[in-house]
């Protein structure tokens, strides 16, 4: 893959959003976007855990997996490397910053099961990116989960006060929100081809 | 409950999809063709039957405190061997499908099905409920995908039935129509609940 680490980042914000585009991390996006602060502590926590864990499976899957010739295992291994990581941090934010632990810690545990980490470092072994590449991509990803979180939760704290037919409540018009953002999304398309 | 009535229940009842919207990554990513949807289907059955057989068998010697850290590796083994298998007998499919095998993996419903069913079932009652459960998301994988098959390229499953005067809808092909599809989806089923239950 010949492509400007830069270029790469933006392209993971706009051009090929995580959520949406690929569709990855819907879970936690749905269940945590009612309040405006939850959503920007869990899409913070996110680009943290989506920037190092991609750096850290880049340099597992290249000196040890390609190595050793156990390619095979990368989904256990990455899964294994993602769910440490996240421990280490949640200690650590506990031990050293017992404030934040409340405003983001609490949200840790549930990026383990957000699919849009391990998607990540997925893509990265796919689409065959470089250590460069693949942080830059890990980032971008992680500042486009961010706002798409951050649209949803502003969106809907508006929509509290409206009425909506009784079917489409709660999951039903955030799919119908999030469709339109992609729309949005749509039109950054042409910019940069990444996929 | 009895064989019949666990499998009713996992498969429509508690459907993953539409009563708890979970595992749905998957259910908008690879359903802009009918048999992306239905291997992928086939591919989450048999790592919800054979996860959920193994994760029941082990369920007493599974101390709590690694519970989730072992049914992931469970999961994850069986993942592997689908994705494998992908590569070698279906390469073109397993490319189109890319990381979402991987990312069976992280889809909420195997976790969901092993925390709720398999970890207090006996091993053949959760193996049932795995194969209901899968087969209800399958279900609804194909309801979706056969709509965005019909209107982005006028086929099925491959195979024109639009003729030459069909102009594909290139919104079915993009990701936006998808969020729009399983909403409606989740609306018509929702609204059915409701009027069922007043």
């Amino acid at each position: 893959m010949d492509i400007n680490a830069f270029v790469l980042f933006w392209a993971a914000i706009f051009t090929s959003n995580i959520l949406l585009t690929n569709f990855l991390g819907m879970c936690s996006y749905l269940s945590v976007s009612r309040e405006l602060e939850s959503a920007l502590g869990l899409g913070t926590a996110v680009i943290i855990v989506l920037t190092v864990t991609s750096a850290l499976n880049w340099v597992v899957y290249h000196y040890l997996l390609v190595p050793f010739g156990i390619v095979y295992l990368q989904f256990i291994v990455f899964i294994i490397v993602i769910a440490a990581f996240v421990q280490f941090l949640e200690l650590l934010i506990e031990r050293y910053a017992p404030a934040l632990y409340y405003t983001l810690g609490i949200f840790l545990p549930l990026i383990t099961v957000n699919c849009a980490i391990f998607g990540v470092s997925l893509f990265m072994v796919i689409r065959d990116y470089n250590f460069i590449q693949s942080v830059a991509f890990g980032a971008g990803s992680g500042i486009g989960w961010l706002l798409a979180i951050m649209m949803l939760a502003g969106i809907r704290r508006k929509l509290k006060e409206k009425l909506v037919p009784i079917g489409l409540r709660g999951a039903g018009i955030s799919l119908i929100i999030t469709g339109i953002m992609a729309l949005g999304f749509v039109g950054f398309s042409g910019i940069v081809q990444i996929q | 409950m009895n064989k019949k009535e666990i499998f009713v229940n996992a498969a429509f009842k508690e459907n993953s999809i539409w009563r708890q919207i979970l595992g749905i990554c998957s259910a908008l990513a690879v359903t802009n063709l009918m048999l992306n949807s239905l291997i992928m289907g086939l591919g989450v059955i048999f790592v919800l039957a054979l996860a959920n057989f193994t994760i029941s068998i082990i369920r007493n010697w599974t101390p709590r405190s690694v519970r989730m850290m072992v049914q992931t590796l469970i999961i994850a083994s069986y993942v592997i061997i689908v994705d494998v298998f992908l590569k070698a007998n279906m390469p073109e499919i397993s490319k189109q499908l890319g990381p979402y095998v991987g990312l069976i993996i992280t889809n909420c419903i195997l976790m969901g099905r092993a925390e709720a069913f398999a970890s207090q079932n006996g091993p053949l009652d959760s193996m049932i409920d795995g194969i209901g459960a899968g087969l209800g998301y399958t279900i609804v994988l194909l309801a979706i995908s056969f709509i965005r098959e019909l209107f982005g390229f006028g086929t099925i499953f491959g195979l024109q039935v639009l003729g030459s005067w069909w102009t594909n809808w290139s919104i079915m092909v993009m990701a936006p129509s998808a969020f729009f599809l399983l909403a409606i989806f989740i609306w018509i089923i929702n609204t059915h609940y409701y009027k069922a239950k007043a």
